[in-house]
């Protein structure tokens, strides 16, 4: 499977930046080959999962209120079968974090992110879900949401315009069709788990794997 | 100003009076209470309104500075100061029986100074979780991030509330209150909810479908951008103004701009002063189109919120042509405006004008007079006048309660002083009110924008700035008009490139402290309802 | 008088009927029958709830000047086939602290329920899973069977939200349910029968809502509107109430078992929308004309089930153009709407329905020339 036969309506494999990343996720997946029955099943799954991906909206700050702007009149997310916002993580696939996640959100968000059902997926929206943006140095920001939970797309700016926000959800539609469903094989995803201690005993928590 | 500064020296004799940018006392803790309380009760001028109650510390002291208003004039203002030395256990009296709106300051300035306040209800940290070690907005805090380190393990919430109370005889007497009762049935709406814009923490006891107690619990995107700002340089502290209520994200700019430029003494060129109103206007229509949106939504009208949504573009549009931003536009800085605005932006503007009145005639037909939607709004989320000072709920909601308490009219910054507009005031306190009020306010700005978009002056957009700014040593306060009220913003220096202390008035703030009152007794539905008329935007209180 | 239809399928199911009973021992026969007919109800339930979702999207997509899904296949259509996929492979979670026979029983009964009352739908001529002569009590019965999933799946999920929308649920199918049987029975004190397939033959040249005319109109809307209350759609979406209660009674719920709650309440809204076209609006009878038989054999080349479809998609649409235009009501005003109007307007109707039957002034008595059967 090469980069090119990866479709996304409307736009072409050639047009999208950081096919290379992608490649050399396709090679590690299919290094020992795919059988043929499942790996056509997996075609068909994975059209089905890319095609559908309902969004949990954990919006914090200003970057919820671009992600509302991409699923209204102007932008439309319905395009993409996404508009299908899910409020309850329970039937949710795909986790938005649009804004700065803080220390006392940081238990909160993995909590919501534990009690999504599998297969289910992490976009970073905006400079404080990455990294902390203009708040890293403060003392009440978590620098990045890789810290907490795995993120499949980061989608940059302050706040991200919607036009880069379907960017990123085509990227991370593109990610999903790589994947082997059947056999349980994973892109492995950014995730950085500082030390990460339980406040009353000062013990280190294992942060789990992270799907 | 006289008569006060006389009526001031009779009620606390050894108070210290100064006229500087504001009015000033300066009093010991043990007569704060009183001067504050006699101010409040004076007949001739009541100050009733508690504009901002800012924590401070001065490495010797702790403090306290109320910036106190009247709400039948908005434009007399005093500053009262008042500080304790003892770092170790400092308290001061509270105000909370005078004005509700310092509650939450006061847990506020708790979290952030450790300063205590006596006879305050609840003396629970505000925006800081309870365990937080260390008080961040002091000066020697030490942020070692071991100290408080992230984590995510869930930990059960305590509805245990400390406090400190002073008795008849004057003997402290520290004690804990429940704040729930032990059999009530407790829902958490948020922080992750999708209707309390943002990520506040309603802890709410329901008695069946009826709201009985509301518990504010905050603090969720508090990024500490106070002691940021401490670090910073001025230019470098704008942006974060913008990410305070990013609904109003020019105007805040605006808000910081002029304490800056007020400070320094620069002068702002006529043809920046027009940009920056026009921008601010059409930002306030945006912010109302964005509440108008939320609002319907909250009461399960979909296709209404996309309406709002959709008139909001055409404005960003305007925006991204003009500078690139939709929803943060960086366009203020200090001493004038970032981007000159380009060849069709008087056309786009002119267009946008009569399109926009179209629609809020389509908004009347689609919603505005909806049986289901009367029903939801008329006589719900009463909010009286006394409520709206005590509370200091300003803006749309302030004014749906009779109090005429438009900013630009009171304390006329840049070119409001020469504009004619009309103040939008109701008297029924009801959500239907403040929902008009938004819609009609649309109007209004529609109208500002009239009298501007033809006569903007050529000349240079922005003003001689000195590279490095320095602000005299002083305590600056600027106030305007946003979306959601009045936003203040209060700037101590002590004459260095950093400011010593940075403090915004957050309206949204106000509005919060007042969900709980107002929504006591109505149906759930209608407290969900009731924060959309209310217009809050979480990272403002935040911070 | 017997007209051509070329299209029809009864013919062609006779001659299966035929087939199968030459070739097999009855009780062969009726299985294998018993099971093709299991399989197409099950198949057209699912192919119609996924058409609706469709459509719903794109209706939506319409009113709020969006596109809607336009991606995968020409204009999006097979959007919603993706979407099956995604939930049919998706996790089921298993979640401690909660009542688990009820938790996995809840779903099960919300489908059934929608499954056996869109089994007793006559989709066109001879198009009739079950043909009860009581069928319209039958409807209404196993329609009220979907509750018992919705308060089991507040009750069991150990979660405040879904345990509020359960009891708001509660409080509003049964109130709405009575509006909409009386509205019903309106119909039937009018035609003196209950068993559908001779109600829709009764309306040959008189849809039933002429017919009766004031009453029978009046009952119509209070069906549609109770209708669309037991759906829990909005307006009347105070059970999942999103704004609110998050997603309700099934904010628990993940892969199929809130796929289950999905689809029903897209096939509730179907089978409202069948059965006032049934009773009402002349179910799948063409437009007909007394007297006139070359109008009459051009609208009997339409097929029966294209009748049917036709009428009952204008009712959804309509269902969804409320549901997209109003806000939401509130518990209150929603049990003053049913107690307080539709209750009391419900029971004088039927009154008045009794009074024009027994006086002959149906449309049928008063002019048998032009519409009598």
């Amino acid at each position: 499977m090469d980069v090119k036969d990866i479709k996304i309506k409307g736009l072409p494999a050639e047009e999208f930046k950081d096919n290379d990343t992608l490649q050399s996720y396709i090679d590690q997946l299919r290094a020992g080959g795919t059988p043929l029955v499942l790996g056509k099943l997996d075609e068909v799954v994975n059209w089905g999962r890319s095609n559908s991906l309902w969004p949990l909206a954990f919006a914090t700050s200003c970057c919820g209120i671009e992600f509302m702007a991409a699923a209204a009149a102007h932008y439309d997310l319905a395009r993409f079968g996404m508009e299908v916002t899910r409020n309850s993580p329970r039937q949710a696939d795909l986790m938005v974090v649009a804004g700065t996640i803080v220390n006392k959100m940081a238990p909160l968000l993995r909590r919501v992110y534990d009690q999504m059902a599998e297969p289910k997926y992490v976009v970073a929206m905006g400079a404080c879900a990455i990294s902390g943006g203009p708040f890293v140095n403060s003392y009440h920001v978590v620098s990045g949401v890789d810290k907490i939970i795995p993120v499949d797309v980061y989608v940059p700016g302050c706040p991200p315009r919607p036009e880069s926000l379907f960017y990123g959800l085509l990227q991370l539609q593109r990610k999903v069709k790589v994947e082997n469903f059947f056999e349980q094989r994973h892109i492995v995803r950014p995730y950085n788990p500082e030390t990460l201690t339980d406040p009353d005993t000062g013990e280190t928590i294992d942060p789990g794997t992270g799907g | 100003m006289r008569d006060i500064q006389q009526f001031i020296s009779k009620t606390v004799s050894d108070a210290v009076i100064e006229q500087k940018q504001k009015f000033t006392v300066t009093v010991a803790p043990e007569q704060a209470y009183s001067l504050i309380k006699a101010l409040h009760d004076n007949e001739e001028l009541p100050f009733d309104y508690l504009i901002s109650l800012t924590g401070m510390d001065w490495e010797d002291k702790l403090g306290v500075i109320y910036l106190l208003s009247s709400s039948g004039d908005l434009s007399k203002e005093i500053v009262v100061i008042t500080a304790t030395e003892d770092r170790d256990n400092p308290l001061l009296y509270s105000v909370t029986d005078i004005y509700e709106t310092a509650h939450l300051n006061e847990r506020e300035a708790y979290a952030m100074f450790g300063i205590r306040f006596i006879n305050n209800p609840d003396m629970r940290r505000f925006l800081l979780s309870d365990d937080w070690k260390g008080f961040p907005l002091r000066k020697d805090y030490d942020g070692n991030p071991g100290l408080n380190p992230i984590t995510i393990v869930n930990k059960e919430i305590v509805d245990i509330a400390p406090r400190i109370m002073e008795d008849a005889k004057g003997n402290l007497i520290e004690s804990t209150v429940k704040v729930f009762e032990d059999d009530d049935y407790i829902v958490n709406i948020g922080p992750q909810h999708p209707s309390t814009h943002g990520v506040m923490h309603f802890r709410t006891a329901l008695n069946g479908e009826i709201v009985k107690k509301i518990d504010v619990k905050s603090g969720y995107i508090h990024r500490g951008i106070e002691k940021l700002c401490e670090s910073l340089t001025y230019p470098q502290i704008l942006h974060f103004t913008d990410r305070l209520d990013y609904l109003s994200a020019n105007i805040n700019r605006h808000a910081l701009c002029m304490c800056v430029e007020k400070a320094v003494g620069i002068e702002v060129p006529p043809r920046a002063e027009y940009i920056r109103v026009i921008m601010d206007e059409l930002n306030r229509i945006s912010s109302h189109l964005l509440a108008f949106a939320a609002h319907c939504n909250d009461l399960g009208a979909t296709t209404a919120f996309i309406y709002g949504m959709r008139e909001r573009e055409h404005i960003l549009d305007i925006f991204d042509k003009t500078c690139g931003g939709r929803l943060i536009i960086n366009q203020d800085v200090i001493g004038g405006v970032m981007f000159d605005i380009y060849t069709d932006f008087q056309k786009d503007v002119k267009a946008f004008i009569p399109y926009m009145r179209d629609k809020l005639k389509e908004y009347d037909d689609f919603f505005s007079h909806n049986p289901i939607v009367l029903r939801r709004m008329i006589g719900v989320g009463n909010l009286s006048f006394t409520d709206a000072v005590s509370y200091g709920v300003t803006g749309p909601a302030g004014r749906g309660s009779g109090w005429s308490c438009d900013v630009r009219k009171y304390k006329p910054y840049s070119l409001y002083d020469r504009i004619e507009f009309k103040e939008v005031i109701r008297t029924e306190g009801d959500s239907y009110a403040r929902y008009l009020n938004r819609l009609d306010e649309i109007e209004v700005s529609l109208q500002i924008i009239e009298q501007l978009i033809d006569n903007i002056p050529e000349g240079n957009i922005v003003g001689t700035v000195k590279p490095v700014l320095r602000l005299p040593e002083g305590q600056y306060f600027q106030s305007v008009e946003t979306g959601k009220g009045e936003f203040g913003v209060f700037i101590e220096s002590k004459g260095d490139k950093h400011p010593y202390r940075v403090k915004f008035r957050s309206p949204s703030l106000s509005a919060v402290s007042v969900m709980p009152l107002i929504c006591k007794n109505e149906l759930l539905s209608d407290f969900i309802g009731i924060g959309g008329s209310m217009d809050y935007v979480i990272p403002d209180i935040d911070r | 008088m017997n007209y051509k239809q070329p299209l029809e399928l009864n013919g062609l199911l006779l001659q299966l009927d035929l087939f199968l009973r030459g070739n097999l021992p009855p009780f062969w026969a009726s299985l294998i029958e018993g099971l093709l007919i299991l399989i197409a109800v099950l198949a057209a339930y699912a192919v119609i709830a996924l058409i609706l979702i469709y459509a719903e999207r794109k209706v939506t997509a319409f009113f709020q000047a969006r596109l809607g899904p336009n991606r995968v296949g020409k204009y999006g259509f097979i959007q919603s086939i993706a979407d099956m996929i995604k939930i049919l492979i998706k996790e089921i979670i298993h979640i401690n602290r909660v009542d688990r026979f009820l938790f996995y029983a809840a779903p099960f009964f919300v489908i059934c329920a929608s499954v056996m009352a869109f089994g007793a739908i006559p989709f066109g001529q001879g198009l009739q899973a079950v043909d009860f002569n009581i069928g319209i009590v039958y409807v209404l019965a196993v329609s009220s069977l979907g509750i018992i999933g919705v308060l089991l799946a507040g009750w069991s999920s150990n979660n405040k939200y879904s345990m509020i929308g359960a009891m708001r649920s509660g409080a509003q199918f049964i109130s709405y349910e009575l509006s909409a049987a009386f509205a019903l029975m309106t119909i039937v004190v009018m035609t003196g029968t209950m068993q559908l397939s001779e109600i829709v033959e009764n309306q040959r040249y008189a849809w039933n809502i002429f017919n009766g005319h004031i009453p029978a109109i009046v009952a119509f809307v209070i069906y549609l509107i109770s209708g669309h209350a037991e759906t829990n759609r909005a307006p009347f979406d105070l059970p999942e109430a999103e704004g609110e209660l998050t997603a309700g009674y099934h904010t628990e719920y993940s892969g199929m078992q809130f796929g289950f709650y999905y689809l029903a309440e897209y096939l509730n809204m179907f089978i409202i929308a069948a059965i006032a076209t049934t009773v009402f609006l002349g179910g799948w009878m063409p437009i007909q004309i007394k007297g006139m038989d070359a109008f009459n054999q051009i609208m009997w080349y339409i097929p029966s089930y294209v009748w049917f479809i036709g009428k009952t998609a204008v009712l959804v649409f309509i269902s969804l153009w409320v549901r997209w235009s109003f806000p939401r009501l509130r518990i209150d005003l929603l049990l003053n709407l049913e107690w307080k109007y539709l209750l009391p307007i419900n029971l004088v109707n039927i009154l008045i329905m009794v009074l024009i039957v027994l006086a002959g002034w149906t449309l049928t008595d008063l002019f048998p020339i032009l519409f009598g059967n």
